[in-house]
């Protein structure tokens, strides 16, 4: 008995001592491990999409591939906790937290990264004009509208001379070009391989003195007059900001994506309203906590105390578990943990009840105690089950909606359950039992227990 | 506290009372009102889609600021129809005139210039204008949440009676607690769904996904309190003493679980109260139907649960419609 005491009351401190270390883990790295709190878009702030496919025959390998390309350029943004993520079959969904200009990165992220040179037959077209061209005739930014009823109405279809898929993207790097009228201006270099490299050789050649317009994903960059043939299929694109210039490197370095994606959903939140929402949980926790501290010890004094240790103890570790894993905490998130302190004292509520029970049936209080949470087991375990359920099917309703919010509640519930029947279970138990020998008689109300009345079981059998 | 089982048609009557407003506003409502079958319930962007601005008018005073010229602003923007709701909020001790407003999606291709054209308008009409959120569902994606959110709330239902079922296999009748366990359920669906219902027509709450969220938390924790009481009836009928009736241990289960059930759903409701006056107004809706779930999960275990297994075991069903007649002819004899 003594012996089993103490080794549940070690690895009781033992537990909580790692969960301290986490949560105070100088420079929040713990064994060489990030166990910083990550907060989700709700509470930090920035950008949540659902891409999907234009093209309703897109294959599963090429919607992999884009999600694959989005992946790296997401990764060249340097931002933090992204995450890429295909959902179902022509979905993927991207998050971005703390980005200073979210829809304009989610912007260069889809972009399709189809360069292009067209022959524009002698014109030069406007900066950021939409094009048809012959390798891609119907771009989605035109059918839009979806009343498009006769698609010779949008305009002359372009030849395209090059072919996206022939583009270098080893060749694909970020310079500057070299005098011309305007001086250094920022550029990015390109290079095509095979076909396409030989008719843009053939072509410039042919057109030395005339515009040739450059178009990435339909938009037209610039129509540079060509001064001498490409006969290595090489150039620079020029453009006038280095802003642009690295989105447009961006696009292109990481190749082009199989498939034109639109934006089907997006949420996004300013840092400020997340911050706001931060403070408001903060508060809204420790009043919740306070009030469930204060009830539990006038209600069950003793026992009341040991199960706010042991709330505090659940509370500990639930926060170096949200590290170590780790759990991204959204606003629903916060709401679900704060949910299951209720549960927490819900086990140690019913064990409580049924010790008071026993004992007023006479029971000494060590049996009292020793059956209270034997006879209590059933419910609590029960409960638990029915409440993990619940928080699986969420988790899975949850991941099939691409929201992360209802993740958040479901993974915070369910781990709470969890945790809580550790710290209920283990910690009040051996807690109590090591507080047994102070127990007398006379000390019967620090225990919260008392034999005035008689037992209700009794009236209502009697 | 002994005649908690003898007052129990008192209990299903209360029960009713507050179930019957909430189907009228949930079926009878849309269609007097409309004169087309509708469920009385205002879906918000993720089942009907649209998109949603959260806009902060720090130029502007908060009384200066009406729904009609941020409707308008958006109508130049190039979204017609915009549904505005004011809602200032306090900032560093200041108020700030805020909107909240809903639109048709923004475009899938080129939301940004659209996005670009509705802040310049509202730029022109009043200053500086912060977008602070802005979410946009698209109509594919909506429809199949409606779906998955179906599938969840049943999927969620099912599971839990088949544990129910399967925990109770050892108490006489294990099936008759599965179905009592989820008629109080379904009690709860009703009275969440119902208020719901009448303060979408009140203060024009919305469903969204999180309110769904609430609905099936309320599912676990009315089956969580009610396997609490089972569970006792469940220890106390394998323990019985040969002069007790179903009806006494029903009713002294209850007795003994009542200080937990109320002790529970105190804390609970505690922690949920701090959340609601203090945990900002993004989640307060949450809040609000998780304490209604919570509340109508711990009536429905104590007052509907149980008492339907009692009423139950006298298969009283039989009395229902019958008695009236039966006393008749005793009458006439």
């Amino acid at each position: 008995m003594q012996n089993r005491n103490l080794s549940a009351l070690i690895l009781i401190i033992v537990v909580t001592g790692l969960a301290l270390a986490v949560n105070f883990a100088p420079n929040n790295n713990f064994l060489g491990r990030d166990v910083s709190v990550r907060l989700g878009l709700d509470l930090q702030g920035g950008i949540q999409v659902l891409l999907r496919s234009a093209d309703p025959n897109a294959t599963p390998e090429q919607i992999a591939t884009a999600a694959g390309v989005i992946e790296q350029r997401v990764n060249a943004l340097g931002v933090g906790e992204t995450v890429v993520q295909r959902a179902g079959n022509d979905r993927i969904i991207v998050e971005l937290p703390g980005v200073a200009n979210p829809e304009q990165a989610i912007e260069t992220l889809r972009g399709t990264g189809r360069l292009e040179f067209i022959d524009s037959q002698g014109q030069y077209l406007a900066d950021g004009a939409i094009v048809r061209t012959s390798s891609s005739p119907n771009p989605p930014q035109l059918l839009e509208s979806g009343t498009v009823t006769d698609v010779n109405s949008l305009g002359p279809i372009y030849q395209s001379i090059t072919d996206g898929a022939d583009l270098d993207t080893s060749a694909v790097q970020p310079t500057f070009s070299q005098g011309g009228a305007l001086g250094s201006r920022p550029a990015v270099s390109f290079a095509f391989r095979g076909e396409s490299a030989r008719r843009l050789a053939s072509f410039t050649a042919a057109n030395v003195g005339r515009p040739m317009c450059i178009v990435l994903d339909n938009v037209v960059v610039s129509c540079p007059v060509i001064n001498a043939a490409l006969t290595d299929g090489s150039g620079v694109i020029e453009v006038t900001t280095e802003a642009e210039r690295n989105q447009i490197f961006n696009k292109l370095k990481y190749g082009a994506l199989p498939v034109p994606l639109v934006i089907e959903t997006s949420r996004t939140v300013t840092a400020t309203l997340g911050q706001e929402s931060v403070a408001a949980s903060i508060v809204a926790g420790i009043i919740g906590l306070s009030v469930v501290a204060i009830f539990m010890i006038l209600f069950y004094r003793g026992p009341g105390l040991i199960a706010t240790l042991a709330l505090l103890i659940y509370t500990v570790i639930s926060f170096a578990i949200y590290r170590l894993i780790p759990v991204t905490l959204t606003l629903p998130g916060i709401a679900g943990f704060i949910l299951s302190i209720g549960l927490a004292v819900d086990a140690n509520v019913l064990i409580f009840a049924r010790l008071r029970e026993e004992y007023r049936r006479g029971r000494d209080i060590r049996n009292a105690l020793e059956l209270g949470f034997v006879e209590s087991w059933p419910a609590i375990r029960d409960s638990s089950v029915s409440t993990l359920i619940t928080s699986i099917v969420l988790f899975m309703f949850g991941n099939s909606f691409g929201v992360s919010l209802i993740k958040g509640f479901a993974l915070t519930l369910g781990l709470g359950i969890v945790i809580s029947l550790f710290t209920a279970v283990i910690v009040t138990r051996t807690f109590l039992r090591v507080v047994l020998p102070l127990f007398s008689d006379e000390r019967a109300w620090w225990f919260g227990v008392d034999r005035r009345e008689t037992a209700p079981a009794a009236t209502a059998a009697s | 506290m002994e005649h908690l089982v003898r007052r129990r048609y008192w209990w299903f009557a209360f029960s009713l009372l507050v179930i019957l407003p909430g189907l009228y506003m949930l079926f009878l409502h849309p269609l007097i009102t409309t004169g087309q079958f509708a469920i009385g319930l205002r879906p918000s962007i993720d089942f009907a889609g649209g998109a949603l601005w959260e806009l902060r008018f720090p130029d502007t005073t908060p009384e200066s600021l009406t729904t009609d010229r941020i409707a308008q602003a958006f109508a130049v923007g190039g979204f017609e129809n915009a549904q505005v709701q004011l809602s200032p909020t306090t900032v560093d001790g200041r108020t700030v005139a805020a909107a909240l407003v809903r639109t048709r999606p923004l475009s899938e291709s080129d939301p940004n210039s659209e996005i670009e054209a509705v802040m310049k308008a509202l730029t022109d009409a009043f200053g500086t204008v912060t977008r602070e959120r802005l979410e946009s569902v698209g109509p594919t994606v909506s429809a199949e949440s409606t779906r998955s959110a179906v599938i969840a709330v049943l999927g969620a239902s099912l599971v839990i009676l088949l544990y129910l079922t399967w925990a109770f296999r050892k108490a006489p009748h294990p099936v008759r607690y599965g179905v009592c366990a989820l008629i109080s359920m379904l009690h709860d669906v009703l009275v969440v769904l119902g208020i719901a219902a009448i303060l979408g027509v009140a203060i024009g709450l919305e469903v969204d996904a999180l309110f769904l969220t609430a609905l099936l938390t309320t599912l676990s924790f009315s089956v969580h309190d009610t396997i609490v009481v089972f569970d006792r009836i469940r220890e106390n009928l394998l323990n019985r003493h040969p002069a007790e009736t179903f009806d006494d241990i029903v009713n002294h289960s209850l007795v003994q679980t009542l200080p937990r059930s109320i002790n529970t759903q105190l804390t609970t409701f505690f922690t949920l109260t701090a959340l609601l006056l203090f945990g900002g107004d993004t989640i307060r809706n949450f809040v609000l139907m998780l304490l209604i779930g919570l509340i109508s999960g711990t009536y429905s275990s104590i007052f509907n649960a149980a008492q339907l297994l009692v009423v139950w075991e006298h298969r009283e069903w039989r009395n229902w419609f019958g008695r009236g007649r039966r006393d008749e002819a005793a009458q006439a004899v």
